[in-house]
């Protein structure tokens, strides 16, 4: 149970009555009327699926979900094929996907490198990825926070004179696979740092899924003393089964983008076995459930998430696909 | 390029059910309105109470049919985990569940812990009875928010069974044996559909003025989402108090977790759930059942909020169940428990 045993015991007790007290400040008591949901299937979910994809698998999956209402499906990642094998064919699969117009397809471009192939591919979108954790960031990208914002901020200041809107992630926001713990006031002031060098939005990774609504109460209270709430975004991981539960909180507390995977692909890098991405079908049957409106046709996604099981020779992590409606 | 925020006061949700939101449009149900005062927010709880059902509710519905040795054992292990009450067996015809044929000899084999509960399910007197002579100290009784429900599942209309548990919360209370009642299909019926929330109001008020200490409100096929679960739990607290209400969700959809938070976030401070996940849909072939124990320990735990419960040896219990079982956890804490 290292993973597990690892992360909770450094977690600071702030004790019950603390957090209810933040519960009652925090929470507007509301949800938002509109939800955006960004799809990050054939990009995040891919990446972390052990299958290769055939390209025209990918185009075809992405072209299913731009058919469904979804608003934002992230693409592809122009890193090094080297690093990411399952991303080698990201021009290809740019190029070759039929572009909605109501639909935008963000790309994650990790240095001016990337930046320049996926502009050069007719990216319109980009995102980078930065992390709240020191050692996550040498680990998973090989250089510090400093750095890496020095990289970011050359492509932003690229993307802005190409009006190319830039989009923020922050890994590890509720939890590190090597840190454990850390602290809200550090998530805030990467957050900030991505957000005043120009990303017009930030998505809070809670990488692991180690997060709870407590914690995920906490740090949203943090992070939108420094950043307005309707920049943010909330990327949870079903890990530990909180996703949903997560995903409620920060829509208490007034945030209305969040990111979801298509058959909830892409397991979790740090535990064998277990789920990574929280599903787009079950999120969506949450907000369809509370009367948030998110312009998706969920029957359609499910179509999505079964012809990728399909491709990938594998079942779906979404439970509202696995109940199909069978109940009745 | 910000979302644009207009928030939609909570009380303009609507209550859908699954089938409905497989559309975007979910136009089919005009929002109801639905008065979510300030006592809707109160404090989390600083304990919340766990009922542990895998032994019975998941157990029986597990293909699988396991060894008496097994149950005795599984129940044994959850004893020394710090649950509080672990639903032993039931007292139904082995006829119709032979998954619990061996009730007696489970309910004489166990290792009762001191302070630790273990409430037999007891459909009417006949069941009680028996369950009193086999060592019962508590029972529980199953209604139904649905008549379809009650005639497919219990043979009788909602009304009859009320008559059959007022028999045994009378024999239970001369006996001095605590009654625990429980409402199945309260966010929606796999027959009927959608279930007023009236109508689960109704029941569990009839339960709870017979004599049943507690009220465990079950979304019987996990359809409920936190919009059904708040507008019913707003109409069931006003007949009966939120103090004797318990929340049993299933995962079915995935929502258990969020629901049983919005259940904690409007006072209720017992909730029921099943090691491992066990136990599956009998409605959904393949789907999932009961919301797996550490799953909601994890949350729990991760609030700040006391269980007295030990999530190791929970999950050693669900390793041990799934073993015997031969299936894989439902769980996914259970199922991230690895070495990095």
């Amino acid at each position: 149970y290292g993973l597990l045993l690892g992360t909770m015991p450094r977690r600071k007790h702030v004790g019950n009555h603390a957090v209810s007290l933040f519960f009652q400040h925090a929470l507007t008591h509301e949800y938002p009327e509109y939800v955006k949901i960004v799809e990050v299937g054939p990009r995040d979910g891919l990446q972390n699926e052990k299958e290769m994809v055939p390209t025209g698998v990918k185009i075809r999956l992405i072209d299913m979900l731009s058919e469904t209402g979804l608003p934002v499906i992230e693409a592809t990642s122009f890193v090094s094929s080297k690093w990411v094998p399952q991303m080698a064919d990201h021009t290809e699969v740019l190029q070759g996907i039929q572009k909605h117009s109501h639909v935008r397809y963000p790309v994650l471009t990790p240095n001016m490198h990337g930046f320049k192939d996926a502009v050069a591919a007719g990216a319109t979108e980009v995102a980078v990825f930065g992390s709240a954790s020191e050692t996550f960031s040498l680990k998973n990208i090989n250089c510090s926070i400093d750095e890496s914002m020095l990289r970011f901020q050359e492509i932003i200041c690229s993307a802005k004179q190409q009006q190319i809107p830039v989009r923020g992630y922050v890994s590890c926001a509720l939890g590190c696979p090597y840190e454990g713990h850390l602290e809200p006031t550090k998530v805030a002031e990467v957050v900030k740092r991505l957000y005043e060098l120009g990303c017009y939005e930030v998505s809070l990774g809670d990488t692991i899924g180690v997060g709870t609504p407590g914690s995920m109460a906490k740090m949203l209270h943090t992070v939108m003393k420094e950043v307005p709430h309707s920049a943010l975004a909330v990327h949870c991981h079903d890990t530990h089964g909180q996703a949903l539960a997560n995903i409620l909180t920060a829509l208490q507390m007034g945030i209305c983008v969040v990111d979801s995977s298509v058959a909830g692909l892409g397991g979790c890098p740090y535990a064998h076995g277990a789920s990574g991405n929280v599903s787009t079908e079950d999120v969506l049957y949450m907000l369809h459930g509370i009367g948030v409106r998110t312009g998706v046709d969920l029957s359609k996604v499910i179509l999505a998430g079964d012809f990728i099981c399909e491709a990938l020779n594998r079942k779906t992590n979404s439970k509202v696909a696995q109940a199909r409606g069978e109940c009745w | 390029m910000a979302a644009v925020i207009r928030f939609v006061h909570r009380s303009t949700f609507s209550c859908r059910m699954g089938h409905q939101c497989l559309s975007s449009s979910c136009s089919a149900a005009v929002p109801k309105s639905v008065q979510v005062g300030s006592s809707a927010w109160k404090a989390l709880p600083e304990r919340v109470k766990i009922v542990e059902v895998g032994p019975r509710d998941g157990l029986q519905n597990e293909k699988t049919v396991v060894p008496t040795e097994v149950k005795i054992h599984l129940i044994d292990m959850l004893s020394e985990a710090g649950l509080p009450v672990i639903e032993a067996t039931s007292f139904v015809s082995p006829k119709w569940v032979p998954q619990m044929a061996d009730q007696v000899e489970v309910m004489k084999g166990i290792r009762r812990r001191p302070g630790v509960a273990y409430p037999v399910l007891t459909p009417n007197l006949k069941g009680f009875q028996e369950a009193v002579k086999a060592g019962a100290a508590e029972v529980a009784i199953f209604g139904a928010a649905s008549e379809l429900f009650s005639k497919k599942n219990i043979n009788c209309s909602v009304e009859e069974s009320l008559q059959r548990f007022e028999e045994v919360t009378k024999a239970a209370k001369e006996a001095g044996v605590p009654v625990r009642g429980y409402v199945s299909c309260v966010l929606g019926c796999p027959y009927e559909g959608k279930v007023s929330p009236d109508k689960v109001a109704q029941v569990a008020k009839r339960l709870y003025s017979m004599g049943c200490y507690e009220i465990s409100l079950g979304d019987t096929t996990g359809v409920g989402t936190p919009g059904g679960m708040t507008e019913m739990l707003e109409v069931v607290s006003r007949e009966v108090p939120v103090t004797a209400l318990a929340v049993h969700c299933h995962d079915t959809y995935g929502q258990a977790l969020a629901n049983i938070l919005i259940a904690l976030q409007m006072g209720v401070s017992v909730v029921d759930s099943s090691v491992a996940g066990l136990g599956g849909c009998p409605y959904a072939q393949g789907a999932s059942g009961n919301v797996a124990t550490e799953d909601v320990v994890y949350m729990l735990h991760g609030l700040g909020i006391q269980t007295g419960v030990d999530l190791t040896k929970v999950m050693d219990a669900g390793a041990f169940i799934c073993r015997s079982l031969n299936r894989k956890t439902s769980s996914k804490v259970a199922q991230a428990s690895c070495k990095l």
